[in-house]
């Protein structure tokens, strides 16, 4: 029997799970393949709901779905912390000792925002990258009396336009309340308003049009919790009466301890087969990997078709040659009720595509048919 | 170029892109680490070396070859 892991139930995870058992169905049913999903919790949480979160337009509930039913039935279903891979013994030690062996290893383990990197920054800042943060900024907002809300971005971090939609939507919501005099200030590590450069362009025209401040090279060192200050590694110092930082992210404890990541936790990887470098039975997808590309669900979902299909090549005796070509897509809300999206791959810069209001009722459309997608189906 | 250079292959990236890959390089790695970025976008040539001024690191060499623009930074702060 081929025993498949997958080691992390979000994304990426149970996309390949839920596409393998469907694909799979006989070899599962004879009982020559069996899939596993380790999972730290028993829900699978859709994050892009966290930005809506913040805003009180949604609610931790609508984000959740017991990941038991986003999984197909075949699929064997393991709730609790993996402590390790022992790569050696070919087996996932849980953190209760239980041994869990593979044949083939998945993992998507994701990332984490880790503001203990930056001093001040948990005490001084608000996140929405979780949902505990997003609630206190949640919470802050509804009490915020005016002043300049602080936009910061640090490197590297997942969902490469949340930063630049939150500042749209933060500056509709003052708008809203009466509070036009309140400032945003949207601040960038690099000389652009987004690493994207049509989305760079595109904010650079809209942003002087809709009110909201810009200051780019700002990479944030440090936070004055105190004087309510953040000073950036290339020396300036900007005050603020509510900051919202997005901080640097890491890869995941587990893969740290296992010895499979770099100085960040991120997983070398093979940028087309998605095969853990120096390992032919690892794969790897999502935010975990070291590759220079987007961390966003889209990203999780192409690679995922790549790892599926690999796989069940292998196991009906193939060589596994399918490639990931690079592809993201993201869709990015444009506030004021529009939206637009943006696709490329390595070898296809993007290009831009025009707000529109029917992109936007199309992304509101999708968030609710995630589940679709995450089940394999869409 | 020592063995202990740092090799970021960052072409074909557009996000995060080269700047933002070698910066996540510099805030992970030790003072005294080289890097060398690898990148398939011509902007990278002028970018990177803007940034590593503005941020007080030190900018090695900056080449081109066949068609990949490498740039070598030392993390020195
Ligand atoms: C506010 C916000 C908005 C976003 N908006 C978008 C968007 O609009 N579009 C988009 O494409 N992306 C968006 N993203 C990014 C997207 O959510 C992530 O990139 C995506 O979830 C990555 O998928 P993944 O499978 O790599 O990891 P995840 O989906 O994070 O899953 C990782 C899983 O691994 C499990 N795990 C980790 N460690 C262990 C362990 N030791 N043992 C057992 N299980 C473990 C976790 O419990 C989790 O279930 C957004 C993210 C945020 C925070």
């Amino acid at each position: 029997m081929t025993r498949i892991v997958l080691l992390g139930g979000g994304v990426g995870g149970s996309m390949v799970a839920n596409q393998l058992a469907r694909q799979l169905k006989a070899e599962v049913l004879h009982g020559d393949v069996e899939i596993t999903v380790i999972n730290q919790t028993p829900d699978h949480v859709y994050q892009p709901y966290f930005l809506y979160m913040a805003f009180d337009q949604a609610v931790p509930a609508d984000a959740r779905r017991d990941e038991r039913q986003v999984l197909h039935s075949q699929v064997r279903l393991v709730v609790g912390e993996a402590d390790r891979v022992d790569r050696d013994a070919s087996a996932v030690i849980m953190q209760d000792g239980t041994k869990i062996p593979y044949d083939f290893l998945v993992i998507a383990t994701g990332s984490r925002p880790a503001p203990e990197q930056i001093p001040g920054l948990t005490e001084g800042g608000h996140i929405f990258y979780t949902e505990e943060g997003a609630l206190k900024l949640r919470d802050a907002l509804q009490n915020f009396q005016g002043g300049r809300i602080l936009v910061t971005v640090s490197v590297p971090h997942k969902c490469p336009v949340a930063p630049l939609e939150f500042s749209m939507m933060v500056r509709d919501w003052l708008n809203q309340r009466g509070m036009e005099s309140a400032e945003v200030l949207y601040t960038y590590p690099i000389g652009r308003l987004h690493s994207l450069e049509p989305v760079a362009e595109w904010a650079a025209r809209v942003f002087p049009e809709r009110n909201i401040q810009s200051q780019v090279f700002f990479n944030v060192e440090s936070v004055d919790p105190e004087n309510h200050t953040v000073t950036s590694l290339e020396g300036d110092t900007v005050s603020y009466d509510l900051l919202v930082a997005i901080p640097p992210h890491v890869g995941q404890t587990v893969i740290q301890r296992s010895g499979l990541g770099d100085a960040g936790g991120w997983i070398p990887t093979d940028r087309y087969s998605l095969e853990m470098v120096g390992a032919d039975n690892i794969y790897v997808l999502g935010d975990a990997t070291n590759l220079p590309i987007s961390k966003a669900g889209s990203t999780a979902h192409f690679e995922a078709d790549v790892v599926s299909a690999n796989l069940i090549n292998r196991i009906r005796g193939g060589k596994g040659s399918a490639r990931y070509d690079g592809k993201v897509f993201c869709f990015i809300e444009a506030g004021a009720d529009e939206a637009t999206y943006i696709k490329f791959d390595y070898q296809h810069p993007p290009k831009p595509q025009p707000p529109s209001s029917m992109i936007h009722l199309y992304k509101l459309a999708f968030n609710k048919m995630y589940w679709l997608s995450a089940a394999g189906i869409l | 170029m020592t063995s202990e250079t740092k090799i970021v292959d960052a072409r074909g990236s557009y996000c995060p892109g080269p700047l933002m890959e070698l910066i996540k390089g510099i805030r992970q790695e030790p003072v005294g680490t080289v890097f060398e970025v690898w990148s398939s976008d011509r902007g990278s040539a002028k970018d990177i070396p803007e940034w590593v001024k503005r941020a007080g690191h030190e900018l090695l060499s900056n080449v081109e070859e066949d068609g990949i623009y490498k740039v070598q930074v030392k993390k020195v702060k």
